[in-house]
């Protein structure tokens, strides 16, 4: 597994203390789990995400996802209504673990408080806490 | 320590009985038909199933062969936290297989049933005076069905009251099925955190505890094999609103004849006769999850239940708030005669005695292996303990390779990245029936691993090595399944 200075941590998104993260895209919040979260949970082997239209509060739980390791639960970094589904994940749930923040995100929101992204941590921040958690 | 207990050996590859086969090839010889051929109706005809052909030198030679490579408990320990693979004695399975018991059809009259019967009534008797319950049914077929007939009873328990409830409380040190019983009910789980050295605080419990909570599903010991030392205090604080205790006693084999665990405020329990009970179980045969309720709760038991009247036992269907059948007829009956067995060959003074040993032998291991492995709750554990990789990291060795390595040496690996709450999870359940000498020869082997791990690291993310295949391909497996034959 990972070293925390080996961890891909990019500056343009932010993170939640459930290892999600959230990022701004025309006016809309991409959301994914973030490199630590899966490099912890090794291969993954499948990916459950809601329909679109579906709504959840921050912190709901979404969707789970199931590593040869364990299956997980996934919680929503930001509240808001679900615009789009990353449908490739079904027939390729591995693109999770190749390209956390780019192909293997999970779904588009439309936000319904923009303080929660606000509310979610900076890169330094999040680096914070996963020391503090080691 | 030497790598392994093994030496060289040949071990076969076999292919499917499919390709073994040829055309014609038979086992018995068939008489010729002594009667004129009839037709038979359309429907009944057609192409055969794809059986394959073979001699009784193909078969037998077939299984045995695939028995070679069989680990299990009768060849090796396998000390997987969780699941208590203890050895199960075989005049068990010489009681179970008395022909009156394994000849019995299951539609045969109660009255020609006596004998099964009542030794069926007693072992509910005898689950009672364990666990100091009312009532038992021995119907459901393992532990998540056990657990499920124990959310069916909250549920029809709040419905009898008028009130149905939406929410039940669950530890996150439960046993994973705990939550998905709850939701099959229609409950919606709510987390609770254990306190920080890992037993649940009856103030955790207090803050999210309301009228609209059906009850909390505790597991003792715990998953991480501590023992909850609250639970009368909880359960005092669920009662106080209306709602019921669950316990999850799969991991009775810390607690027999030591806990009354009705005195401890639970409502229902449910037991694991293929774990506690020494049955067969993990590949080995199916279980039983016999659930146990106080006395309010008795009317809600599955049904049949079986009752004596006079000399008589029967078995009853008319209990109008019954949650219903759980299983075909009484259940798993075959698992349920090699725990009666267990139970009567033990007795009492020898149960508790199980499971003073097992504990003991689980703080054996913990205390000895605690310098070798990262220790997180460093306490007195039940029959299991909890280590992590934490040391092992910086090596780049992770539970996984530890644990594959260990089969190397000859010890089926120990529950692993379980539980959940503890990163990198080594659960190691040894049970009563291992010896100190077994004990000392894992705890070897596990020095020996952690000092490969600093000196030779590839040794470990490469292992086993041993073993008739090395590292499978999980992942394609999961997410491309073949599932035929």
């Amino acid at each position: 597994m990972k070293e925390l200075h080996e961890l891909n941590l990019p500056e343009d998104v932010r993170y939640s203390q459930d290892h999600e993260w959230a990022r701004r895209e025309n006016g809309r919040m991409r959301i994914g789990i973030d490199d630590y979260a899966q490099d912890q949970l090794g291969e993954i082997v499948y990916v459950e995400l809601p329909r679109t239209g579906e709504v959840f509060s921050k912190g709901a739980e979404f969707g789970t996802v199931e590593s040869v390791k364990a299956v997980s639960e996934l919680f929503m970094p930001v509240g808001g209504k679900v615009t789009a589904v990353n449908t490739a994940l079904a027939d390729s749930p591995e693109l999770v673990n190749q390209s956390p923040y780019g192909e293997g995100w999970m779904l588009e929101v439309e936000v319904t408080d923009p303080a929660d992204y606000d509310s979610l941590m900076t890169k330094a921040d999040y680096l914070k806490q996963l020391k503090a958690e080691a | 320590m030497n790598t392994a207990e093994g030496s060289t050996g040949l071990k076969f590859n076999e292919p499917l009985l499919w390709e073994r086969g040829r055309p014609g090839r038979m086992g018995l010889s068939v008489p010729s038909r002594d009667v004129a051929a009839a037709p038979l109706a359309a429907d009944l005809t057609g192409p055969g199933p794809d059986f394959p052909e073979l001699s009784e030198v193909d078969v037998v030679r077939h299984y045995s062969r695939l028995s070679q490579w069989n680990y299990c408990i009768d060849t090796h320990m396998v000390p997987l936290g969780s699941c208590t693979m203890k050895y199960n004695p075989k005049t068990h399975e010489r009681q179970a297989g008395l022909t009156g018991f394994c000849a019995a059809h299951p539609l045969l009259p109660a009255s020609l049933s006596q004998g099964l019967l009542q030794i069926l009534a007693e072992l509910e008797s005898f689950l009672a005076e364990i666990t100091g319950m009312n009532a038992v049914s021995l119907q459901p077929a393992a532990g998540a069905q056990g657990e499920l007939c124990g959310m069916l009873i909250f549920h029809a328990y709040h419905r009898a009251a008028g009130r149905q409830r939406s929410k039940i409380i669950v530890p996150d040190t439960a046993h994973g099925t705990n939550p998905a019983s709850a939701a099959l009910c229609n409950y919606q789980a709510v987390k609770v955190e254990s306190g920080e050295n890992g037993i649940l605080l009856p103030e955790a419990v207090a803050q999210i505890m309301d009228e609209d909570t059906a009850g909390i599903m505790l597991t003792n010991p715990n998953t991480l094999g501590l023992f909850e030392e609250h639970v009368r205090a909880i359960a005092d604080i669920v009662h106080a609103k209306g709602g019921l205790v669950y316990g999850d006693g799969a991991n009775m084999n810390a607690l027999m004849g030591v806990v009354d665990m009705a005195a401890s405020g639970l409502d229902v329990l449910h037991l694991n006769l293929h774990k506690t009970f020494a049955t067969p179980h993990g590949g080995g045969g199916p279980g039983a999850g016999p659930v146990c309720v106080k006395k309010h709760l008795e009317r809600f038991l599955p049904v049949p239940r079986i009752v004596k009247k006079g000399k008589a036992f029967h078995l009853r269907e008319d209990y109008p708030d019954s949650i219903g059948r759980m299983h075909a007829f009484y259940g798993n009956v075959g698992v349920m005669l090699k725990a009666y067995s267990y139970i009567v060959s033990m007795g009492a003074d020898n149960l508790k005695k199980v499971s003073e040993l097992a504990v003991l032998n689980a703080n054996y291991l913990k205390e000895r292996l605690k310098e070798t492995l990262d220790l997180p709750y460093d306490r007195p554990c039940m029959h299991e303990c909890v280590f992590t990789d934490k040391q092992q990291r910086a090596h780049k060795v992770t539970t996984l390779d530890m644990v594959k390595r260990l089969m190397d040496y000859g010890f089926h690996p120990p529950t692993i990245y379980f539980p959940l709450v503890v990163n990198g999870a080594i659960m190691i359940e040894p049970t009563e029936t291992e010896s100190k000498e077994t004990l000392d020869r894992l705890i070897a082997a596990f020095q020996s691993i952690a000092a490969e791990a600093e000196q030779n690291p590839e040794l470990l993310q490469t292992a086993p090595h041993h073993s008739r295949v090395r590292r499978l391909d999980e992942t394609s497996a999961a997410r491309k399944p073949c599932l035929a034959g």
